[in-house]
């Protein structure tokens, strides 16, 4: 395995230029998941049959707490992958630590929520509305819940081997995944719940 | 016992029970077989293990000649059923089952893994590369497929197959309309080998854009390269639309949501939507690699160089484009009014323009050339004209006021068929026996081969016509039976003879594969056709290392100017080359899904909980494994070149 | 290639000789909506066969000139890249064939999509043709009737069909009164046709919905206005009136002949709306009446 040391250890062999891309195409992918389900979201939003709105069911404390706790992830993930490049495995992995109990803290808060809605006549067999809007929310959280486990394999795969160009390229596709699913959510808060709410 | 009734096949047949006992005692020949010849150990290393992109290709290639057959037969079943007005050969609900297996055996199980078996053998190769970027994710994809088509072939035999046709419109599909298990089959079987797929399409786009030869700019890529890398890309953005429709009908059918019921606010429209978003482009991602296959074989067999590369390239990436811009035609009747449809019907049409671009370029390509016919060009050459009655069929569909009158008809079926059937049929077919000598080390006997191709293409052409008259006449697809009066019967009668012509040209194949096995010569050198593309430059069968030297590339036709003009294709000398372990993940990955995906169909929830941990456990496994490959030692590489005689 | 020739002039010969004796349902149509189709299916194949026949010709002279057979065995074929004005000509002429088609298709939908033209001096009739498995179930609230599995209509009279199914989506279909449409089950379609000769025409749900979708038909009769008039009376006189128990046990999944009642189902389950928003049928009942869009 070449490695090549005037590139960032993330992009520093061949295998991993190709990781880093292959994770792009699969985004792309991704996008076309999301996309898919707003178009869904958009097409059932008013069919709620005899179940409830959004605006009846939305609420702003839990979803606030989520945006911003995610949002923070966001940005504590880009700090672990500036110390990475610094190569300060310790900075890094608390960073990646303190992503991963934000990702925590907005599952918790989304599963609160998803009982919230149950209770206030919201299920997934309600309305079609209902359905779409528990799918669509349901696969961001699946996904971030993935994360979790997917990060907290990287941590415990940095700490046994150190910084190699294995775990950095690793670690930066993390950060893609993570950032995507961040503005998926931007998606979501906008045109699911702000729409919803007005 | 009501718990086993679920397992039990609904509509019981002595065909049913004679199948049953076919699969029981081959499953049992294969154990006794490999346990006889002590075979068990070679199959677990050599090939259910591997990651070698060509032995992939191959198990590929196997699989979907095997999916052709059953697919084949359930069209014989077929046409018997309607060969005879009022026939009760079959009743309604077995052929509702036959045609809908038919059809997604054949679009998902068969032409999917054929395309996928060259893309996987020939790309690398064409490209001057190893493997693919990924080689365990490439096993990974092809165990996900295999395994979601053994789970829908299991379903005839164990709970029922789906019966709602291969689109599988809500709420004909739905628990209340669709009372069996066999769409719940659908749904997985469809989204298992869906998620594979992905997978390759993200695999190939990633080889193509990083792996190439140095030199290979990607205006001097080969075309069946080019045709890959599009498909590939439009896998990439057609198919999570499948994953998301399939995963609102399995919450409709196991989670009683309303997606697309009839009550509280469902909505069956959004399904044919969705599916054809994705069904629509499926299409080019079956046809697009089989053009790229047809222009490899027009231009070897020209002796010429392909005529009009660019505008090839420039009318595959517009055809690419204008694939997600149609998918409306498959329900002009269903009320979106006039606007829309017009529209829609002109963005249908436009796609002939580029697709007689193709044609053609490729009678051009023939322009002073110097034209050998053999097998694979002969499949070509039928194509072409069978190929353009079946696309111009196709315009006369996009106009959206004439649909109205051929939608739901024959006609459409006749039409589908004339060109699915040579665009990618014969192109796969051609493909099969012009890379046969490259993955085996012998050529299939051309004088059969011939026959083969004439057999098909006239049967084709036998089976199909009638369909474009009956379709006028009246005939809907899809009715198990039509009274005399009607008049179809004839046209029925000709479709039969020519779908019975087409089952001795697919057993012609299986015989010419037996024939030349024992009697052709081994002799072939590692170019037998004279060809112009790299994936003729290195031994046949190819070395697991593909090439000893890496390629060097500076045109389009490397391997032609190395033989014409003295380019130096390999230059240096031999290095120790990185190939990556053996892995038995994915295969014990791709059962785990299939129990998974078994489990969910009957909605066992312990099992389906077990085998979601085994997946996750298998990828956390996968994740921590310290696994850096081996080297292939320069001796190692003398050796074999030697052996190969370089 | 001689043996693919006579071949393909067996097939056309018999087909020509089946389809000679007795016109194609489409191609005999009985009234505007279907002319119209039927004369955009004859001009496209017309233009179709026309580049069927250049890309059959460009091939056989391609096959006869540069056969290897044909040519010194030392000929080498030349590397032509390919030229511009061949291009221009590939795509050009096929654009202009698409244009002109697009054109013709575009006039079309909108005649197809709109009330037959010629017969503004009544009124259109409306027929609801609503289907469950495996029936059709034809209401003509202005008569207050409805029938099941078969229909009659008035000659020289626009007609127009609102469309939509208890259960699968189906397809209405008179090939020879023009195109289909489909009927789902929360979304009102509609469908103008006319007849202009009286005639027995078949009609069938072209959709596949099931089990029965085989004898899924119904048998249309055309008649002039004055005897559709005496039809009517003589339904009103005889036919027993629609329950609603009588209607909900004509909704489960069976195939049944032809029956006749006076009154509609129309009265105690309103059709969907055009686009139906909040679909809950039973509870819309405020939009019960019959809209006219």
């Amino acid at each position: 395995m070449k490695i090549d040391n005037s590139l960032p250890l993330e992009y520093s062999t061949g295998q991993n230029q190709a990781n880093i891309l292959g994770f792009w195409i699969f985004i792309g992918a991704e996008i076309m998941l999301f996309g898919t389900l707003f178009a869904a979201y958009f097409t059932l939003v008013d069919r709620t049959g005899n179940g409830p709105t959004g605006a009846d069911i939305f609420e702003i404390a839990p979803l606030l707490i989520e945006t911003f706790v995610l949002l923070t992830s966001s940005f504590t993930i880009g700090l672990a992958i500036h110390a990475m490049r610094l190569g300060k495995q310790k900075a890094m992995m608390a960073f990646l630590g303190i992503t991963l109990l934000l990702g925590l803290v907005f599952l918790s808060v989304e599963i609160f929520e998803f009982n919230h809605f149950y209770h206030v006549g919201a299920g997934l067999q309600t309305s079609a509305f209902t359905a779409i809007l528990l799918t669509t929310l349901g696969t961001h959280g699946g996904h971030v819940t993935f994360g979790l486990l997917w990060g907290t394999a990287i941590i415990l795969q940095i700490r046994k081997r150190g910084l190699t160009p294995e775990t950095a390229n690793k670690s930066f596709i993390f950060s893609l995944y993570w950032h995507f699913l961040d503005v998926v959510w931007i998606f979501i808060f906008s045109f699911i719940y702000l729409k919803g709410l007005m | 016992m009501d718990y086993f009734d679920r397992f039990a096949v609904p509509h019981p047949s002595p065909a049913i029970y004679a199948s049953m006992v076919a699969i029981g005692l081959t499953v049992i020949a294969i154990f006794a077989g490999l346990t006889y010849f002590k075979k068990w150990g070679y199959l677990w290393r050599e090939w259910l293990t591997t990651v070698d992109h060509k032995r992939i290709g191959i198990m590929y290639l196997i699989s979907a000649l095997l999916m052709l057959f059953r697919g084949g037969a359930d069209a014989i079943m077929m046409r018997a059923q309607l060969a005879a007005p009022e026939n009760t050969l079959l009743d309604a609900q077995h052929y509702n089952e036959i045609f809908t297996t038919h059809g997604i055996v054949m679009i998902i199980f068969m032409a999917m893994p054929f395309i996928m078996a060259f893309m996987n053998f020939v790309v690398p190769l064409q490209i001057g590369a190893r493997d693919v970027a990924f080689p365990r994710l490439n096993a990974l994809s092809f165990w996900l497929f295999f395994m979601g088509a053994m789970l829908l072939n299991i379903s005839f035999v164990v709970g029922g197959s789906p019966d709602a046709g291969w689109t599988s419109y809500f709420p004909l599909a739905s628990n209340e309309f669709s009372e069996s298990v066999g769409t719940n089959y659908y749904m997985f079987a469809l989204q298992i080998s869906g998620l594979g797929t992905l997978m390759t399409g993200i695999n190939m786009i990633t080889t193509i854009l990083k792996m190439r030869a140095p030199g290979m700019t990607l205006m001097k890529m080969p075309m069946f390269t080019w045709s890959s890398l599009v498909a590939n890309i439009i896998i990439v953005f057609a198919f999570p639309v499948l994953t998301v429709a399939l995963l609102m009908g399995t919450m409709d059918r196991l989670f009683a949501t309303n997606f697309f019921t009839t009550a509280n606010g469902g909505m069956d429209m959004l399904w044919a939507n969705f599916f054809w978003v994705w069904g629509h482009p499926e299409v080019y991602i079956l046809i697009l690699p089989a053009f790229g296959i047809y222009s490899e074989i027009i231009s070897t067999f020209s002796r010429r160089n392909l005529y009009g590369y660019k505008s090839m390239v420039g009318s595959m990436v517009i055809i690419s484009l204008l694939s997600f811009l149609v998918w409306t035609h498959h329900f002009f009747t269903m009320g979106q009014g006039a606007l829309t449809n017009s529209i829609f019907s002109i963005t249908t049409m436009a796609i002939a323009v580029p697709t007689g671009v193709k044609i053609f370029n490729w009678l051009f390509t023939l322009w002073k050339g110097k034209i050998v016919i053999t097998t694979p060009m002969l499949y070509s050459l039928l194509f072409i004209p069978i190929f353009t009655i079946g696309g111009v069929t196709g315009v006369m569909l996009g106009m959206s006021a004439a649909d109205y009158q051929y939608h739901n008809t024959m006609f459409l079926v006749a039409h589908f068929h004339m060109v699915i059937i040579p665009g990618v049929v014969f192109g796969m077919l051609a493909g099969l026996h012009y890379y046969w000598p490259k993955m085996f080390g012998f050529k299939l006997n051309d004088k059969i081969g011939k026959v083969e191709a004439w057999v098909i293409s006239m049967s084709t052409l036998l089976a199909f016509m009638p369909m474009f008259f009956s379709g006028l006449d009246g005939q809907a697809r899809r009715m198990y039976t039509y009274s005399e009066s009607t008049g179809f019967g004839i046209y029925n009668m000709i479709s039969m003879v020519g779908a019975v012509g087409l089952a001795i040209g697919f057993c012609l194949i299986v015989y010419n594969v037996y024939y030349s096995t024992r009697y052709a010569s081994r002799d072939v050198g590692s170019d037998p056709w004279n060809a112009r593309t790299l994936e003729w430059a290195t031994h046949s069968p190819v070395p697991e290392y593909n090439f000893a030297m890496t390629p060097q590339v500076n045109s389009l036709e490397p391997f032609w100017d190395a033989k014409k003009r003295g380019h130096e294709l390999f230059t240096g000398y031999y290095e120790k080359i990185h190939m990556p372990n053996n892995s038995g993940v994915p295969f014990i990955l791709g059962c785990i899904f299939f129990a998974w995906g078994f489990s969910f169909i009957f909605g066992m929830w312990i099992p389906a909980i077990v085998t979601t941990i085994g997946i996750f456990a298998c990828m956390a496994y996968r994740s921590f494994e310290n696994d850096h490959g081996r080297y292939i030692s320069v001796n190692e590489i003398q050796k074999t070149e030697t052996s190969r005689g370089a | 290639m001689k043996k693919k020739w006579s071949f393909l002039t067996i097939i056309f010969t018999i087909v020509i000789m089946l389809t000679g004796c007795e016109p194609l349902l489409v191609l005999d149509p009985k009234g505007p909506q279907a002319e119209r189709q039927a004369s955009d299916i004859m001009l496209s194949i017309g233009i179709m066969s026309v580049i069927v026949l250049v890309v059959f010709v460009i091939l056989i002279i391609m096959l006869v000139k540069y056969r290897a057979s044909k040519q010194r065995e030392d000929y080498e074929p030349p590397h032509i890249e390919g030229n511009i004005w061949v291009e221009v000509i590939c795509v050009g002429i096929p654009v202009l064939i698409v244009a002109y088609l697009s054109f013709v298709s575009v006039q079309s939908n909108n005649i197809v999509e709109s009330a037959p033209k010629g017969y503004e001096d009544k009124e259109p009739l409306i027929v609801y043709a609503s289907t469950s498995n495996w029936k059709w179930h034809f209401s003509y609230p202005e008569e207050n009737i409805e029938t099941v599995n078969y229909l009659y209509i008035p000659t020289d009279r626009a007609l127009e069909f609102k469309l939509y199914s208890y259960g699968p989506i189906t397809s209405f279909w008179i090939p020879q009164l023009g195109g289909q449409k489909y009927a789902m089950a929360d979304m009102l379609t509609t469908l103008h046709l006319a007849a202009d000769a009286p005639g027995e025409y078949m009609g069938r749900n072209a959709s596949f919905s099931g089990k029965g979708f085989a004898e899924n038909t119904f048998n249309v009769t055309a008649i002039p206005q004055a005897e559709f008039d005496e039809w009517v009376e003589e339904v009103k006189e005889s036919a027993e009136p629609l329950t609603e128990e009588k209607f909900v046990e004509l909704l489960k999944p069976s195939i049944v002949g032809q029956s006749t009642f006076t009154g509609t189902h129309l009265e105690f389950l309103p059709p969907p709306k055009k686009h139906n928003k909040h679909t809950n049928r039973a509870s819309n009942s405020e939009h019960s009446e019959h809209n006219k869009y």
